[in-house]
């Protein structure tokens, strides 16, 4: 019986306990979260993972045994991705990301974002002056789904009611929803379209601009700027600047895929993507609130100027908190 | 003359085959203490059937809450819609927009297509997984899915349909985007510095020499019988004793007898011999690795 006496063997029988019990230890896991564990079996965590991939080097340089290598990678493998894997909790996670990764991610992108408010402005002024000249550029500009009756043929009497739709409170949960999911897709579709160099994204960025200069221009044209101006800032603030730094976002993507600067450009991508999804989640948060704003704000209150103190709060409210500097030492 | 044509062609038999294990979507992964994990990378045609369950699952989940929306209104004689169409715009964007990254969050980084595919989500330079790897991963999802899909469903008169076709064109850059790159990244992969790999949870087999003990005391061979094969040739070897397939099992035997010039007795099973030289051939292998010497394979004189 020599062949029980093969080191590989004897090695095999000194520590399969430990792996078969590292190996429990992630099949726990795997069926719940890391909160399944308990303390003790966290703590022996980390030493049976160390004590796999000493196996898996001894195993490698000594064991003829291909099964057992292969296990071993595969049991390494997985404790590998759990202990280095994502750890912090939810509630932690939030605060990283509300007190330091939105705000960051935003100043990092500010020339993004100045390059992709440019060019909202652009489309603003070069739709609201064409309007203005000539109303039939509006359909040119607006959808007739989104035009809702608004436009160069309406009366200024039905124009005027669109701003101030009394009474009408029902089903403002599923309007704000609507608005939510409807906006957060344009936004992320702007960020996923920067991909492709940054054309799209910058496309999309001047028709949004434009569609809000047609339909200002069409308002101003009947004396209803002021009014129409309340009605649209009360959220407009905050969904155009969130639509701002979705383009800023793609912006970044595209500038990056172009010109990856000093890193290689696998490097540089994903840290650019990274940031760039931050600044995203952050987009969707702001575009949250822009749809209760719109959805039951707006449809409630119904004063001019009571809107425009409204949107004047969100117009300081949002750069104080992306932009102020802050102190460096929670970082 | 038949029988040595018959030897020669037994001689061809699997104990040449290259191996398996090598096939170009092998990659390191150096942890912290300075192991090699040796990641696979999982294939267009794992990650393609995942995310055709992944898909089902959302339609599924679709359709169950539309019925049961259905029943409540019904219930509720249309009393509800409000709360009931709020719900179904939130699922809906759930579903499309955070369906990935809620399960990629999860400690198994992977969807439950992924999961019963064996893949996850890694992140390439073998650090953390972080939350905006995966969110910008499946942001990207909007022009490498849904963005040509939506071409797909829309159809429009002669122009329309001249339009579509060129967007699907233009999306099919990103779709195809991974079969043309070493490492099968998607456009999301890139742009969140991650890729997919293989997350295979293998059971420790039994070790061949255990369970072959038994009857391995019958056998004795000799130096230069097992001075004949190397290290390819034992793996190879457990491979094939691992599956036990009747037919190669009886090939190998007669193969390696042919070679190391091996008298059968009349009882002998081809399996026993086998397994029996695989025990034997091992020791020694090991036994000579303690000396420093690895013999690469059967030409590696060494």
């Amino acid at each position: 019986m020599a062949e029980l006496h093969l080191k590989s063997y004897r090695f095999r029988a000194e520590r399969e306990d430990d792996w078969r019990r590292l190996e429990k230890l992630l099949t726990k896991v795997g069926k719940g979260s890391p909160n399944a564990l308990s303390d003790e079996e966290l703590l022996a965590l980390p030493v049976l993972y160390r004590q796999a991939l000493s196996s898996l080097s001894v195993a490698r340089a000594t064991s003829l045994d291909q099964g057992l290598v292969d296990y071993l990678e595969s049991l390494s493998t997985r404790a590998y991705f759990l202990v280095y894997g994502t750890r912090s909790n939810l509630a932690e996670r939030l605060g990283g990301f509300f007190g330091r990764a939105w705000p960051q991610a935003a100043r990092a992108l500010w020339r993004e974002t100045l390059a992709s408010f440019l060019l909202t402005l652009i489309g603003v002024a070069a739709a609201y002056f064409l309007t203005l000249h000539d109303p039939d550029w509006f359909s040119a500009f607006v959808p007739d789904g989104l035009a809702g009756g608004r436009g160069p043929t309406a009366s200024v009497e039905a124009m005027r009611a669109t701003l101030y739709d009394k009474g009408e409170h029902h089903g403002l949960s599923v309007f704000a929803a609507f608005l939510f999911t409807h906006n957060s897709g344009v936004a992320i579709f702007a960020f996923a379209l920067g991909f492709a160099f940054c054309l799209p994204t910058a496309m999309l960025m001047a028709y949004n601009g434009a569609m809000l200069g047609a339909f200002l221009a069409v308002f101003g044209m009947r004396g209803l700027g002021f009014e129409a101006g309340g009605w649209l800032a009360i959220h407009g603030v905050t969904e155009i600047s969130a639509v701002i730094l979705a383009g800023a976002a793609g912006l970044k993507i595209g500038w990056t895929l172009a010109f990856p600067g000093d890193l290689s450009r696998p490097a540089a991508m994903a840290q650019a993507g990274r940031q760039a999804a931050t600044l995203m989640a952050g987009v969707v948060v702001m575009l949250f609130c822009a749809g209760i704003l719109e959805g039951v704000g707006r449809q409630v209150i119904q004063n001019d100027l009571a809107r425009y103190g409204v949107a004047l709060a969100t117009l300081v409210a949002w750069p104080a908190y992306l932009y102020l500097p802050r102190r460096r030492s929670a970082a | 003359m038949a029988a040595a044509r018959k030897t020669a062609k037994v001689a061809s038999a699997p104990l040449t085959e290259p191996s398996v294990r090598d096939d170009g979507r092998e990659r390191s992964l150096v942890t912290p203490e300075g192991v090699d994990l040796k990641l696979r990378l999982g294939d267009a045609g794992e990650r393609a059937a995942a995310l055709l369950i992944d898909l089902a699952i959302m339609a599924g989940v679709m359709i169950a809450f539309a019925l049961l929306a259905l029943l409540a209104l019904v219930g509720a004689k249309g009393k509800g819609w409000e709360v009931i169409g709020t719900l179904a715009l939130l699922v809906f964007f759930v579903l499309r927009n955070l369906y990935f990254v809620l399960f990629e969050l999860t400690p198994g980084a992977a969807t439950p297509g992924k999961r019963a595919m064996g893949l996850r989500v890694a992140a390439r330079n073998g650090g953390r997984l972080t939350a905006d790897a995966i969110f910008a991963r499946n942001a990207m999802r909007e022009i490498e899915l849904y963005l040509p899909l939506s071409f797909l469903a829309s159809n429009g008169d002669q122009v329309g349909a001249w339009l579509n076709l060129l967007g699907l064109l233009w999306c099919a850059v990103f779709v195809l985007f991974p079969l043309f790159n070493r490492d099968r990244l998607r456009v999301g992969d890139l742009v969140a510095g991650t890729w997919v790999v293989k997350a295979p949870t293998r059971k420790l087999a039994p070790d061949l020499v255990e369970t072959s003990r038994p009857s391995v005391g019958r056998f004795k061979f000799t130096m230069a019988q097992l001075d004949a094969y190397g290290v390819k040739e034992l793996h190879v070897l457990e491979d094939v004793l691992r599956r036990y397939e009747t037919k190669t099992i009886a090939l190998v035997a007669a193969r390696i007898r042919l070679k190391i010039d091996w008298k059968a007795a009349p009882d002998e099973s081809d399996g026993d011999f086998l397994a029996a030289y695989y025990a034997a051939l091992r020791g020694r292998l090991e036994s000579r690795l303690l000396l420093g010497k690895r013999r690469k394979d059967k030409h590696d004189k060494g």
